[in-house]
């Protein structure tokens, strides 16, 4: 009897100590098997089971199909992933794979959901991570996730948090996770609360989708928080736009400034303006493609390198069109406008027999790539810089007009050009430089288009009509004029845009123009003086 | 004889007998209209299948031509300038004297076109994927209709990505207003309340995102997943893109699905940002089918540039070619009725290891594939439908056209029949 007691004993712990074994070696298991499965389902109840679980591979294995590197072996169902230095491992155990593990191999599938499911246990993985970047973006892609599974994470990870930016994302990650719980009422209201004070458009989207089964009294507290962050959002937003009308204005100023300088100088109407604008973008293009094969380590500079060039190629073909066309029809706005015109197809047609007729692709430097955020305002990079270069632009030409002998006799003969060659101008060599000075800049605001626009053979037909709109509306031959016309312009079409969409925007500007020509035919800014008049 | 007469008698025999010899010549090669912009706001989409059309003519040529004739491609520009595809279409029919043109890309230059067909009673085979409501007897749709391409995209991201909220943006013109107005009745048929859905229409080239992408973004804070249904057509996209990588739209947050979006499209555009935005058409490059990739080893041959692209209207352009060529074989002559009246029925391999079927309705059967974008520019097939599917013209969907089959065999020879009244709307007129 004691010896039959004693082997059930024995059977006993002997049983219950295979037991724990047995369930803890389960839930990995299942998530490998989970993996080789076709269904998306199947493979995202894998990655949270995985995460889960505290197997030493997870991590690896989660950035392994974070990278797309994670496989299905044809022959066996294993599951492998490939390092960064090309070796397979097994996923499960972390060793070497024998043999050659190529053949056979099939990517796990993948898609969107997939890919957030990854990012949210990967977020909750990387919550320790000794380097404070991992950790800050760990800490949003909880947030994103709103994983609950994630709190006692980021519990731990909170206790030994120092740097208080991160402190910060991680107590929002824990709010958000916490309002996807059935914790109790005064949890949730405190989270809330955090949720509040970041008020930004994740927080809102997170606080307008907490569903129907919340106790009253948070439900009211998150639609308070909403309304509040609408408030603030909705100032922000009318700064967004005007951010985006001063960048639209950057751009009227530089594709119109040269006009303005050409028109007022010489009253002549410039229909190849816009071609102009078109050899720019085109000579950053062959600037980015001789850099790519020669040098391509410059590629970072290849815009800086693109202005100079831009400008002296399209000042050269705009002083050669004064000397051979225009100069001869001075006086004739009519037929200046029609020779003009065919310039322009003519220009249009040699560059498509040069380059072809599709797009060509300029790349964006990488310190223009993306961009940062400003309180409520995202400002992207490539419009930051295009407005700042425009600015840069602008106060060279005023230097050059107000301070060198050049900007002197330039002025001179716009107010008055019998005088300005009684008193020994040369006029028409002065005609000749203008007309390349402006042309010039219209290359330079080539470079900066090529930026944010197709650069194609059409690329100055889409500029050429905004150009005169904003010479028309600034006065003719002031710089001032200009530029306020371009700001003014373009905050205008960008406050209108979200109500009457871009279609209507652009139509009410221009009706707007056409009656504005009506009450002040010369302009914003006239230029006055007996001699303007006549 | 008398010298003179002699003379003259010789040189009319050998003017005569050169008049017949270019007479002869000129019937000894079937001529190909090909009717795609090279040049313009569409020519980034266009060119490739003109290139693709003289790699199929120049490969029938080596099989020994059609009917015991070679095959001659005549390509004309239209230049993404709509009225003058209407008129480089009857200069292709009247003045060439084509047998049959591939061609047009934008409906709004399929619809310039068709009186011309009609009237001169020439073929089209029209590769892109459209908005429907049209079907003519002139004309074979070999691209998508909304239930092949649009309705499925829709199905995918609601049940896969759980999709709320969504944003249907569209180029300012005649397909996208459709399918827009399609997606609406099929998005609120299915339960969408009508502030989830927003509309946006830009004009052709639009380079200036930033607000629109800024009211997506926002549009998508709502606290529902929101995605942005997109028929931005021609090179108005690579902008658009550039603006969501800028502003930071992951596909993750809101999954941008387009239709006009291919391959080719992708080519020039840096398309790491792009990672995990959706196409939805019925071919990819990147299905791994043994014809597939015999093709696309021809194809590198052909153009002597192993980095072009293959694209799903270059597949359409392969399928409804070598359909033209079946139904000329079968009815004996390059007669447009002929052709016409043979073509149905016919049905030829596709690219993705199936076949396709000229239906009645003058449209082909196809399988549905919707893809993610991969950093290197191709597609990765995340979904697919199980069989193929019949195009449907007509939409049931949209109340004027639920009751509408078109059927162009005889003897109802019919493009929009009426089953709820039993009348033809019109003969020989779609919409």
């Amino acid at each position: 009897m004691l010896l039959l007691a004693r082997v059930l004993l024995l059977i006993g712990i002997v049983f219950a100590a295979l037991l724990p074994t047995r369930t803890e070696a389960a839930p990995a298991d299942e998530a490998f098997s989970g993996f080789a499965s076709t269904k998306y389902d199947a493979i995202e109840k894998a990655i949270e089971t995985l995460a889960a679980s505290g197997h030493p591979t997870a991590e690896a294995v989660l950035r392994a199909l974070e990278g797309g590197n994670l496989f299905v072996r044809e022959a066996d169902k294993a599951i492998v992933y490939k390092t960064q230095d090309g070796k397979i491992l097994d996923a499960r155990t972390g060793a070497a794979l024998a043999g050659d593990g190529a053949g056979g191999l099939k990517p796990v599938r993948v898609n969107n959901r997939i890919r957030r499911a990854v990012t949210a246990a990967l977020g909750s993985l990387r919550l320790m991570n000794p380097k404070p970047e991992a950790r800050r973006a760990a800490a949003e892609a909880v947030f994103k996730g709103r994983d609950p599974t994630a709190l006692p994470h980021l519990e731990a990870a909170l206790a030994r948090e120092t740097d208080s930016g991160i402190r910060r994302a991680m107590e929002q990650a824990r709010a958000a996770a916490l309002l996807a719980t059935d914790a109790a009422e005064a949890a949730k209201l405190a989270a809330v609360a955090v949720l509040a004070e970041r008020a930004d458009l994740d927080a809102r989207a997170l606080l307008s989708s907490l569903g129907k089964d919340v106790p009253p009294a948070v439900a009211k507290a998150a639609a308070a928080a909403v309304a509040a962050i609408d408030g603030r959002l909705a100032v922000w937003n009318t700064a967004q736009s005007v951010y985006y009308g001063i960048s639209l204005g950057s751009v009227l100023l530089l594709a119109a400034i040269g006009l303005a300088i050409t028109f007022g100088v010489m009253g002549v109407i410039n229909m190849a303006h816009g071609e102009m604008v078109m050899l720019g973008a085109y000579t950053t293009f062959v600037v980015q493609e001789t850099i790519r094969q020669k040098a391509p380590g410059l590629f970072d500079y290849s815009l800086t390198i693109a202005v100079p060039l831009a400008f002296l190629v399209a000042a050269a073909v705009g002083i050669l069109i004064e000397r051979t066309v225009i100069r001869f029809l001075y006086g004739r706005p009519l037929e200046t406008l029609l020779a003009t015109w065919g310039l322009s197809l003519v220009l249009q047609q040699g560059v498509r027999s040069l380059f072809g007729p599709s797009n060509r692709e300029v790349g964006t430097p990488a310190w223009m790539s993306g961009a940062f955020d400003l309180g409520g305002l995202t400002l992207t990079y490539n419009r930051l810089t295009i407005i700042v270069f425009a600015a840069v632009v602008l106060a060279l030409l005023m230097l050059i007009t107000r301070f060198t002998p050049f900007g002197l006799r330039m002025r001179a003969v716009t107010q008055n050009r019998q005088m300005a060659a009684s008193m020994g101008i040369r006029t028409p060599w002065l005609d000749s430089l203008t007309f390349g000075l402006g042309s010039g800049i219209a290359g330079i605001a080539g470079v900066a288009l090529s930026q944010i626009d197709n650069v194609s053979p059409n690329l100055g037909q889409s500029y050429i009509i905004d150009s005169f709109m904003v010479v028309v509306f600034g006065g003719v031959g002031n710089l001032w004029g200009t530029m306020v016309a371009a700001l003014t312009l373009g905050v205008a079409n960008k406050l209108l845009e979200p109500f009457a969409g871009a279609v209507l925007g652009k139509i009410l500007i221009l009706v707007f123009i056409i009656l504005f020509i009506q009450k002040r035919p010369r302009g914003l800014f006239a230029l006055k003086g007996r001699a303007v008049e006549s | 004889m008398s010298k003179t007469l002699r003379t003259f008698a010789t040189a009319a025999a050998v003017a005569g007998w050169a008049l017949a010899s270019t007479g002869a010549m000129a019937a000894d090669t079937i001529k190909v209209g090909i009717l795609h912009s090279l040049s313009g706001t569409m020519a980034i989409s266009e060119t490739t299948l003109k290139d693709v059309m003289l790699m199929l003519i120049d490969e029938q040529n080596k099989k020994g031509g059609l009917l015991g004739k070679k095959l001659e491609p005549v390509v004309v520009d239209p230049a993404s300038n709509w009225p003058l595809f209407a008129e480089k279409a009857r200069e292709l029919i009247s003045k060439q004297k084509v047998a049959a043109v591939f061609g047009c890309w934008t409906s709004v230059s399929r619809k310039s076109v068709l009186p011309v067909f009609e009237e001169l009673n020439s073929l089209l085979f029209y590769p892109v994927q459209y908005e429907g409501e049209e079907s003519q007897r002139n004309v074979f749709y070999t691209g998508a209709a909304p239930n092949q391409q649009a309705i499925p995209a829709v199905d995918y991201l609601m049940k896969e990505e759980s999709v709320k909220r969504w944003v249907l943006a569209g180029t300012d013109y005649v397909y996208p207003r459709t399918t827009n107005k399609i997606l609406e009745a099929y998005l609120k048929a299915k339960g969408v309340a009508a502030e989830d859905i927003m509309i946006n229409y830009t004009p052709f080239g639009h380079a200036d995102w930033q607000t629109i992408v800024a009211s997506i973004k926002k549009f998508g804070s709502a606290g529902k997943k929101t995605a942005v249904v997109s028929t931005i057509n021609g090179d108005a996209n690579v902008p658009f893109y550039k603006e969501l990588g800028n502003q930071g739209i992951k596909a993750t947050d809101i999954p941008v699905v387009a239709f006009s979006v291919g391959e080719e499209e992708l080519a020039g555009v840096d398309t790491k940002p792009l990672v995990g935005h959706l196409a939805a058409w019925n071919y990819f490059m990147s299905v791994d089918k043994p014809v597939n990739k015999d093709f696309i080893k021809k194809w590198h041959a052909f153009i002597k540039n192993p980095k072009r692209v293959t694209n799903d209207p270059m597949e359409a352009h392969f399928i409804g070619f070598n359909m033209w060529v079946e139904a000329v074989k079968k009815a004996g002559t390059i007669d447009p009725n002929a052709v016409i009246d043979s073509i149905v029925g016919v049905a030829v391999p596709n690219l993705s290891g199936g076949y396709s079927t000229m239906m009645p309705n003058h449209h082909i059967t196809k399988p549905v594939l919707i893809g993610e974008v991969k950093a290197d520019g191709q597609f990765n097939t995340v979904w697919e439908t199980p069989g193929l599917v019949v195009g449907d013209e007509w939409s049931d969907f949209l109340p004027g056209s639920k009751d509408l089959i078109a059927d162009w065999r005889a003897p109802m020879s019919c493009g929009n029949f009426n089953v709820a009244t039993g009348k033809c709307g019109g003969k020989g007129k779609g919409s």
